[in-house]
């Protein structure tokens, strides 16, 4: 699932996951009619039209395979946002279903499939931004873990890292002066640690923070943790 | 564009103030977070029991409660039933009378802040003074906590020291110490020209009738000890069903909410004074307060009466931090206010429906509560009645979702928008009539449109090698 941010704005974080997986010796397949994973209006409390689009990614995504989503909010909301708003749908089998073969990408390399180490090279400081749907999820563990295994790497810890960047759907745009606040704080504590890339597995956290910064006229360089593992197979 | 009332609130608040609130409420935070994972072993796992006997107390409480009321009388206790602010407050006030009272003292209590007990007292001529430092400092301002448990988070000294010089407790004077001193010999003769002592109640013991009152000053047990009655407001869910649950549940509750490993003061009140006891209350009792509760409780928000009122969420949250308790416009701030405010309000729901879209849903409020409320969630399921009842005020700043569901649920029309899109990187976004896009560029840069370079990837690339 390559997920709506990426296929609108973010097409080298989706290729990146492509090719990390393939390199996995993945076979990845791309269902042609996929669109969002219907968490916009999830967030917003538009249940109903969040529905519409949860059932027809349940049918895009028919099948056994495992499905690997790079963003562990997309993730999050396809094993337990979509079942909370079919609790009383007939269909809620089938969501169910849907999210028990869900992955966020990080989680799939490591718990999926077992690999704990990233090889090729990578010489940055980088500040790992761990978003807040990989909470109470093994992803914010395994996408580290992957990271510090890479040669040449340093994973730098800052300040307030439990902390939310801000961002949080369309609370950013309902409440755009919190949710700026929130993020340039965030920015202040990765900065502080001069890293030569804030990295994350959610480009709406990226997305969110680059934003933030380019637009004070002081831009950070973002790099989502696919395009990282990515890169790092053919270091420059 | 129309933003929400509580990010309006936030962007005029002081930066005196909001980084007063936000020191104030992360060292809490840091401290709980020490004093949890430092000593026990494993404290989710005690917070995932003491929720269970939470969840037990709310689907229970048609048993429960008149066991409750049972064992409290069998104590010697009175009990009065209060479905609505104005009962429960008419029920203090029918107490006072009936003894001809009309000076109390009174330990921090919530649930008299949700029924707004001292305006009710004060017009019926009955002096109530506030004992908790931080609830006299509100009272004395004519203020509202903005915290359950710190209610004078937002507040520095030197506007206490103000307070303090205009209520006549001596000149201008900022040490702490000083401010200390002087509040406890004022409020030393208030307790003993007082009639009654009124408390509230952490928790209820069905098995006993025990009343757990929980403070670091001391101002409950100095309420009791002075007073010859003794009245106590407690919400209906405040229950537990054994003694021995207090063990898990007062060692989360001090370490929540305060980083301690216990309270300093902690009461356990079986009863009036039995005969041959010198001191304590001849008279006690007990008011269980409704107020909301009952619709709370058969709603799909029920978990939300698990609460033990630590304060530990919005000390970690960081909408909270941000906007400050008095955003909320409530007694109840935070996370837990944001669920419990539009359930309490019955009818008036509307009212407070922006409150469960004041969270970036970032789940910090779930990974701190002691008795690991699902909050998100709830604040998911009140966004979707919200919508569904059609509150205006939670639809402030959201943008609309139906064409966008439409287009999300039919492959051909999202690709063509996909490709269509592209015209947002030649148009100056200012100028466009979107609310959403005008405010999110109000603070960033929005990236290049790049819909549909992926799929043209994936289709063209060359197959690799099986």
């Amino acid at each position: 699932m390559a997920t709506c941010l990426c296929d609108a704005f973010f097409d080298d974080v989706a290729r990146a996951t492509v090719e990390v997986l393939e390199h996995l010796g993945c076979t990845v397949e791309f269902p042609e009619g996929q669109t969002c994973c219907g968490q916009p209006a999830f967030n917003s409390g538009d249940w109903p039209a969040s529905r519409k689009v949860v059932r027809h990614t349940v049918r895009t995504f028919a099948g056994d395979a495992p499905v690997i989503v790079p963003s562990g909010s997309c993730a999050a909301m396809l094993f337990h946002g979509a079942p909370l708003e079919f609790e009383s749908e007939p269909d809620l089998g089938d969501v169910a279903a849907l999210g028990h073969r869900t992955w966020e990408l990080a989680d799939f390399i490591v718990n999926g499939l077992g690999v704990t180490t990233w090889p090729g090279r990578c010489d940055a400081r980088v500040a790992f931004h761990r978003s807040c749907h990989s909470r109470g999820t093994p992803s914010g563990e395994a996408a580290l873990q992957l990271l510090e295994s890479i040669t040449g790497m340093t994973v730098l810890p800052f300040g307030e890292a439990d902390q939310c960047c801000g961002f949080g759907g369309t609370f950013s745009v309902g409440f755009p002066h919190i949710s700026a606040a929130m993020g340039n704080l965030k920015l202040d504590h990765v900065r502080e640690t001069q890293p030569d890339l804030l990295v994350s597995a959610d480009m709406s956290c990226l997305m969110h923070m680059g934003g933030l910064a380019e637009k004070a006229g002081n831009p950070i360089p973002t790099r989502h943790f696919a395009q990282v593992l990515r890169d790092a197979l053919t270091p420059a | 564009m129309p933003t929400q009332a509580l990010d309006t609130f936030a962007a005029h608040l002081s930066a005196d103030r909001q980084q007063a609130v936000r020191a104030n409420v992360t060292r809490a935070h840091d401290r709980r977070t020490a004093i949890l994972f430092d000593q026990l072993g494993d404290p989710d796992a005690l917070r995932r029991a003491a929720g269970a006997i939470k969840q037990h107390v709310v689907e229970n409480l048609d048993t429960l409660l008149p066991a409750a009321e049972a064992r409290l009388q069998a104590n010697g206790v009175q009990v009065h039933w209060a479905s609505t602010p104005t009962e429960a407050c008419a029920a203090v006030h029918g107490i006072m009378t009936a003894r001809g009272a009309t000076k109390a003292v009174k330990s921090k209590t919530m649930v008299s802040e949700e029924i707004e007990l001292n305006p009710y007292l004060e017009a019926r001529g009955i002096d109530v003074v506030e004992t908790d430092l931080g609830e006299f400092i509100v009272q004395i301002d004519g203020d509202h906590p903005s915290h359950i448990i710190a209610p004078i988070v937002h507040k520095n000294r030197r506007e206490i020291a103000t307070s303090f010089e205009r209520h006549g407790l001596g000149d201008y004077n900022d040490e702490p110490e000083v401010i200390t001193r002087r509040a406890r010999a004022h409020l030393r003769q208030k307790y003993l020209q007082a009639d009654v002592g009124i408390t509230g109640g952490n928790f209820l013991s069905v098995e006993s009738g025990r009343l757990v009152l929980v403070t670091n000053e001391g101002n409950a047990r100095f309420c009791l000890a002075a007073t010859k009655c003794h009245i106590a407001i407690i919400g209906i869910e405040k229950l537990v069903p054994r003694d021995r649950d207090l063990g898990a549940l007062l060692n989360l509750l001090a370490r929540s909410a305060t980083g301690q490993q216990i309270t300093v003061y902690t009461e356990f009140v079986a009863g009036p004074h039995a005969s041959g006891q010198v001191d304590g209350p001849e008279e006690m009792h007990v008011v269980l307060v409704d107020n909301g509760r009952t619709e709370a409780l058969a709603s799909d928000c029920r978990e939300i009466l698990r609460c033990i009122r630590c304060g530990a969420c919005m000390n970690v949250c960081p909408v909270y931090r941000q906007a400050s308790g008095h955003a909320y416009r409530s007694v109840y701030p935070g996370p837990v206010g944001a669920v419990l405010t539009p359930l309490l309000a019955g009818k008036q729901f509307p009212a407070y429906a922006d409150l469960p879209k004041a969270s970036s849903l970032c789940g910090a409020c779930n990974e701190v509560c002691p008795v690991d409320i699902p909050i998100p969630d709830l604040l998911l399921r009140l966004r979707d009645r919200g919508k569904r009842e059609g509150a205006p005020a939670a639809k402030v700043g959201t943008p609309p979702m139906g064409a966008w569901a439409l287009l999300a649920s039919q492959p051909t029309a999202w690709k063509a928008a996909l490709a269509g899109g592209a015209v947002i990187n030649h148009l100056p976004t200012k100028l466009l009539p979107i609310p959403a896009l005008q405010s999110w560029t109000s603070t960033r840069t929005l990236p290049e449109w790049r819909g549909g370079h992926f799929r043209k990837w994936m289709k063209s690339r060359p197959q690799p090698q099986a």
